[in-house]
């Protein structure tokens, strides 16, 4: 799990100039920010804008289009649970629905001590082996109750 | 040395492969003895994994599925030198589920060590690209399109046309663009061999550089698929320093160099115009067609966009030529189609075969039914946008048209199965609410539509007014069809319509109430 920094305006212009000479530099820029800060932070849009000689429309409106650009920082752990079609013929989305309830909060929003973000997507290409999740980086699949309270369980250790 | 052979890719991973290959090289540590982990992409038979594989002179010897506590016993009955245990499998091409496989796409996929180049070489890699380097521009587009290719992406637009159109733009500039957005759900053909293959589409794009004379070439791939996106940006460097990307391509002179862009979670992006706004760095929104990309792509100069596995076909193609590749399949599907068997089903992975096989053979012969015994219900062909079908269809054959003659389609290939559990009327309210969450919002009858659709599903599915609200669902998916600008909007109605067609007892399960209800 990569741990992040405070947001950083210096950092960031750094993290700007060094992808700034790639053609269509946004999404990389972006990626590599929510890589160092954990999320995009609402200062950060104004920075980009500015060093790209771009609109904050322009930046704003790419940064809320897609999934992964978070706002807001995530728990110390992510789970992204599968909430597509394989995955529902697997039970999937009752297994969602039973840790969700456990664990007191719905798709999006963090345990209340911190530790567990729990987001639904759309397909991590693990079908053959649902249902199936990403846990930070880590493909996990034939998910069952059991894998999941594991998965729970090590996030809270660690 | 003994070699072992054991997959990385990330469903083999999802599987505890990792895990097994460290109890390995701990548990041969223990025991003093030497042995080589190579690290392979997989052999795409999710149901024998985790599983490993031993060099032996009768060939590589496998065992599976594994867990970590079989590691000890393995090594009891000598595993290393191809010795019996019940859980030898034998050679893998031996196995009947891989033997009737027409491998040529995936042909060293679970064989190779992906981030070797030397190895790629000796199992045929960079034939193609020789062959390429000799030819015309002109007589490389004619080899593909003498194949047949399509586009295996969904569409199923001839390679060779696209390609054609591109080589003959006026530009001063021109791309080669990778379509890896592979978000259809039942998917993963392009994300196996990312993992598992990575020069032979590396070596596709190159020849499609060539071939229309473009120099510089994106892979654009999800963010869903962090392992593929570490294998292809390493395979790339690899491939950079050995000559075969660069200013001048196996010192031809000619360049080609090649980047990795990560996806953002975003489905529409999978939509070639929209994938191309990302490139460039804004929204995933689509653009209206004309212009074709091919005329007008990113940065607004001729680019070809297509799917992994149509690039990673091209070297095949270009190695034994467009005759050989159109020679399997039927009417006008020539090649192989990378089935992709998933979901509620015991024995799901990647099955490459000529087109034309029946749905039945993939889901009973090949899959042996659903993982949880019970009838199949339906198989959904095709990814989210694709048509549910019931048990009594399955002799259709996977053939672009056939599907097209049936209200489906073949998409991507993937193919989910499912189990008499299934609520097709879920389902189809599904459709719609995927739709409304991943509807780029540039049309009115996508953006709205989806939401609109979830609506009328929930009323639907409530038993309030069934009557008028079939009316106001069928006039709904007959105008996303006919007025949406991309596929998104437009098939969205397939797997509901599918649904309605073929499950209509599903949509009729509720008491019904009058209007005042709601």
């Amino acid at each position: 799990m990569p741990r992040f920094v405070e947001w950083d305006e210096a950092r960031a212009r750094e993290i700007i100039a060094a992808h700034a000479s790639l053609e269509g530099p946004v999404l990389p820029i972006l990626h590599a920010l929510l890589e160092e800060f954990g999320y995009i932070p609402e200062e950060a849009v104004a920075v980009v804008a500015s060093d790209l000689n771009l609109s904050r429309a322009e930046i704003h409106g790419t940064i809320s289009f897609y999934h992964d650009f978070r706002r807001k920082p995530a728990g110390k752990h992510v789970l992204k649970l599968c909430r597509a079609e394989a995955c529902q013929s697997m039970n999937g989305p009752r297994l969602a629905r039973d840790l969700l309830v456990k664990l007191g909060i719905d798709w999006g929003e963090t345990t209340v001590d911190g530790v567990l973000t729990v987001e639904g997507v759309y397909c991590l290409g693990l079908c053959a082996c649902a249902p199936s999740a990403l846990y930070d980086d880590e493909p996990v699949g034939r998910l069952d109750g059991e894998r999941l309270d594991a998965l729970v369980r090590k996030a809270r250790g660690s | 040395m003994t070699r072992v052979f054991i997959s990385r890719d990330s469903a083999s991973l999802s599987l505890g492969a990792a895990r097994i290959a460290t109890v390995i090289a701990e548990e041969a540590s223990a025991r003093s003895l030497t042995l080589e982990i190579v690290s392979t992409g997989s052999r795409g038979l999710f149901w024998l994994e985790p599983l490993v594989e031993v060099e032996t002179p009768e060939g590589r010897i496998a065992y599976g599925p594994l867990t970590t506590s079989d590691v000890g016993s393995l090594f009891d009955s000598a595993f290393l030198t191809g010795a019996e245990h019940p859980l030898r499998l034998g050679r893998l091409e031996e196995q009947p589920c891989l033997a009737r496989q027409q491998r040529l796409t995936f042909a060293r996929c679970g064989i190779v060590d992906p981030l070797s180049v030397a190895d790629y070489r000796a199992h045929g890699g960079y034939a193609g690209l020789e062959r390429a380097l000799a030819l015309e521009p002109q007589a490389i587009v004619d080899e593909v399109k003498r194949s047949g290719l399509r586009g295996r992406g969904g569409a199923g637009f001839p390679t060779g046309i696209k390609w054609d159109t591109v080589l003959h733009a006026e530009a001063d500039r021109k791309y080669i663009v990778c379509n890896a957005d592979e978000g259809d759900s039942g998917t993963f053909g392009d994300r196996m061999l990312m993992e598992g293959d990575p020069f032979s589409l590396i070596e596709g794009m190159t020849i499609a550089g060539l071939a229309v004379g473009a120099t510089k070439g994106y892979v654009y791939i999800r963010s869903e698929y962090p392992y593929a996106y570490r294998i292809m940006t390493q395979a790339i460097e690899l491939a950079t320093r050995a000559g075969y990307l660069g200013p001048s391509v196996l010192g031809s002179g000619r360049a080609f160099t090649l980047e990795t862009r990560l996806g953002a979670g975003a489905y529409i992006c999978g939509e070639e115009t929209s994938l191309l706004e990302s490139l460039e760095g804004k929204r995933g929104m689509i653009r209206a067609k004309p212009p074709l990309p091919a005329v007008k792509g990113l940065f607004g100069k001729p680019t070809v966009v297509n799917n992994v596995l149509s690039l990673a076909t091209v070297p095949w193609i270009l190695a034994h030529g467009g005759q050989a590749y159109a020679d399997f399949g039927m009417g006008r599907s020539r090649g192989t189609l990378p089935i992709q068997l998933a979901g509620n089903v015991k024995r799901g992975g990647l099955i490459e075969l000529a087109f034309g096989t029946t749905l039945r053979e993939i889901v009973e012969d090949f899959g042996g039914g659903t993982a949880t015994g019970r009838p199949v219900k339906a198989v959904q062909v095709g990814g989210p946008l694709g048509a549910y079908f019931p048990a009594s269809l399955l002799d259709l054959p996977l053939d672009y048209e056939a599907l097209a003659a049936e209200k489906g389609m073949l998409g991507h290939g993937g193919i989910v199965v499912f189990d008499d559990t299934v609520d097709l009327a879920q389902q189809a309210r599904f459709a719609f609410e995927f739709c409304a969450a991943e509807s780029c919002g540039k049309c009115t009858p996508c953006r709205v539509g989806a939401v609109r659709g979830v609506e009328v599903m929930d009323r639907i599915i409530a038993g309030i007014e069934p009557e008028k609200n079939f009316e106001v669902l069928d006039d709904l998916c007959t105008l996303m069809t006919d007025a949406s600008l991309c596929a998104m909007g437009g098939l969205t109605p397939v797997p509901v319509l599918s649904a309605l067609t073929h499950f209509p007892e599903d949509f009729d399960k509720a008491p019904r109430f009058p209007a005042a209800a709601e």
